[in-house]
């Protein structure tokens, strides 16, 4: 029952480690360890953007093309400038609700990091204008809120946190509040409601965008962890070292958490859009090759939400946009990995299953439609399945997302690519992601469907007989 | 029982202190009498709809939503095995298996003893580490049938019992607010434009 495995190697220039330096640092969670270790100083940020007009400081984000890493990939800088104009108070809102299957880093950044994370948030506010933020942690991560409620209390002692903070103009207050288990809180507006103390049910938008209007009806920025916990150490670099590392489009880092079958599954930070699936699962800093020398069936690159790739898609590189194009999407930086000897039903359906249980009810498509994908899944599996039942699936699912829904290419078998995002009849993604698993499995593996739904010796013997066909 | 203890009352009235609005203390102060009683009971829940202004149905809205508060008392002890993709890909179905024959129960139910609350739960962020498992929200990672019993022993003997509060208590540290540092929470129609912006959007000056 070991601790997480990460990257234990020292931040290079090849390799920077602009989130996740201090995160084999003993006491890197507490005041003195972020300051005398990592790769900056730590609160040194802070001061430098002190120096600086708000205006300017979020320039400069807006420079780095600092890209949200909560899912959807949008530039942090461009969505502060959103708030709407002369509109006080304003709100940030960490999202640290993470939940996404395949999903491990937010948490591995508040309870390694949780200064970087609070000295990042500072500065968004410091930026937008803030009266408040709000540090909105998963409930089920207790070792987190731990950790952020320490960092938290000696910060505000230390006089970064609260009123006058340095001896400038600015104040601010930071609060710890927890969630209490319900994906659908990951969604921006969602976490609004349950932070107002409502059922976490996401709102319509537009009209209601978090910036324009958001946490009691006022200008709201709900940024990701791993977004804000990159702002200490871009402000103490600047913006050329940023863009330094990654591509253009891309720049910067992302932190992946490698899971599945690969022989060393960690939570590694990888320059984005230079390295690849491959280097990913293959390099010994990283996976270390298929766990037992074995063949990849397929992988996920972005979470349990993300179109499923396949081996033809190994040296596509982590860039959103070419993910994206190529009909999957990085996400919440979850890579699965699957080897040949994954039963993809099963597999699809164990992703299908939890969308149904975290459906929150709001729109019909997505309540009954996740509900009997996953129903159809079940008895596909128990050996009742029909030979209708693949068309009855994808209808359920064309229901939720209607049209073609993104697709990883299959030049054997004629498949072109189908880009991401999906369309959707719902007001939130939850529902269109439960077809992902659905269409990427039925797409290269319907044989397998086939085979569970003709076969008949694989219907379960029970003590009492063979169950009914 | 089921009312907060005088001590707990006025962490709640402090928690509900923090936010510009009352209600949106809600969650936390559920967890706060989830603590206490190990459950959340409908008297609990009458006592924070006083206190942040709702009605108990608004309250039990709420918490109904979200699967942490538990309406009826469980096992000193929830054990929640993960089974989503990464866990069910390194043997995290066998192991919520191994889990109810050992545990002589199926997931979602509480052991006679009333020590045992054994849930087949969603991804809990521990995807390297797969199969995980949590006891009251406290991680063990790379779970193997061996190790689940002797974590199971563990548990009955008491040996854990120092890092595994009982069912409720999240956080054993929590944020403390003195009144002298904290800038200004106030409701949302009470605030002003910040300071650092003297002149609103439209024209920023330096900061000090």
């Amino acid at each position: 029952m070991s601790d997480t495995a990460v990257d234990t190697q020292e931040s290079t220039q090849e390799v920077p480690k602009v989130v996740s330096s201090r995160f084999d640092v003993d006491d890197g969670h507490t005041l003195h360890g972020y300051t005398q270790s990592g790769s900056f100083e730590g609160y040194a940020a802070l001061r430098r953007a002190l120096t600086m007009t708000p205006g300017a400081v979020s320039e400069l984000v807006k420079d780095a093309t600092l890209l949200g890493r909560g899912g959807a990939g949008f530039p942090a800088g461009v969505k502060w400038g959103f708030c709407a104009p002369d509109v006080w108070p304003r709100y940030v809102v960490a999202n640290g609700d993470e939940s996404e299957p395949g999903t491990y880093k937010d948490r591995l950044l508040m309870e390694r990091d949780p200064h970087q994370l609070i000295e990042g948030s500072l500065i968004a506010a410091y930026a937008i204008g803030a009266a408040q933020v709000f540090l909105y942690v998963r409930g089920e991560m207790p070792h987190a809120q731990e950790r952020i409620a320490a960092a938290l209390n000696e910060a505000y002692e230390a006089n970064f946190i609260g009123k006058n903070i340095l001896g400038t103009d600015f104040s601010v207050d930071i609060v710890l509040t927890f969630g209490a288990g319900a994906y659908i809180v990951g969604e921006e507006t969602a976490l609004i409601e349950s932070l107002e103390g409502n059922r976490g049910m996401p709102r319509l938008k537009p009209p209601f965008f978090p910036a324009a209007k958001g946490l009691y009806m006022m200008p709201t920025i709900v940024n990701n962890i791993e977004t804000l916990s990159n702002l200490p150490w871009l402000l103490s670099h600047g913006v050329r070292e940023y863009r330094s590392i990654g591509t253009e489009a891309s720049p910067g880092t992302r932190l992946i958490a490698l899971s599945g079958d690969v022989e060393r599954p960690g939570v590694y930070e990888v320059p984005q859009g230079t390295t690849t699936f491959r280097e990913l699962f293959e390099s010994e800093r990283y996976g270390g090759g298929i766990r037992g020398g074995r063949e990849l069936k397929m992988f996920i690159p972005g979470g349990a939400s993300a179109p499923w790739f396949f081996p033809e898609q190994v040296d596509l590189p982590l860039e959103g946009r070419v993910v994206g194009a190529e009909g999957s999407m990085l996400g919440s930086g979850a890579v699965v990995v699957m080897d040949d000897t994954t039963d993809a039903v099963r597999a699809c359906w164990r992703l299908v299953r939890f969308f149904a249980r975290e459906s929150c009810g709001k729109c019909t498509p997505c309540r009954e439609g996740t509900v009997w994908e996953e129903r159809i899944l079940r008895r596909i599996l128990d050996g009742q399945g029909r030979p209708s039942d693949l068309d009855l699936l994808l209808d359920v699912a064309d229901n939720i997302s209607p049209g073609p829904y993104p697709l990883a290419a299959h030049p054997e078998a004629g498949l072109e690519a189908v880009p991401f995002p999906p369309r959707q009849t719902t007001i939130c993604p939850l529902g269109p992601s439960s077809v992902a698993p659905i269409t990427s499995a039925i797409s290269r593996f319907r044989h397998e469907f086939e085979g569970k739904i003709n076969r008949k010796d694989s219907i379960p013997v029970t003590s009492a007989g063979v169950t009914s066909v | 029982m089921a009312r907060l203890t005088p001590d707990n009352l006025l962490l709640a009235r402090k928690i509900i202190a923090r936010f510009p609005e009352p209600r949106s203390a809600t969650i936390m102060l559920c967890h706060l009498a989830q603590e206490q009683d190990g459950y959340l009971s409908p008297e609990a829940m009458e006592q924070v709809a006083e206190l942040i202004g709702a009605t108990s149905a608004e309250v039990l809205g709420t918490a109904s939503f979200y699967e942490m508060f538990k309406m009826h008392p469980v096992g000193k002890y929830c054990v929640n095995v993960c089974t989503n993709i990464s866990c069910q890909l390194l043997g995290g179905e066998e192991l919520l298996e191994h889990a109810e024959e050992v545990m002589g129960i199926r997931s979602g139910s509480t052991t006679a003893d009333g020590m045992f609350t054994l849930e087949d739960v969603e991804c809990v962020a521990a995807c390297t580490e797969a199969p995980a498992v949590q006891v009251n929200y406290r991680y063990f990672n790379r779970v193997s049938p061996d190790d689940f019993d002797e974590l199971l022993e563990d548990l009955r003997s008491g040996e854990l019992s120092r890092t595994i509060p009982s069912h409720g208590t999240l956080g054993n540290v929590r944020q403390d607010l003195h009144g002298d540092r904290v800038a200004n929470i106030t409701s949302p129609s009470q605030q002003v434009e910040p300071a650092w912006f003297p002149n609103g959007d439209s024209d920023e000056g330096p900061a000090k």
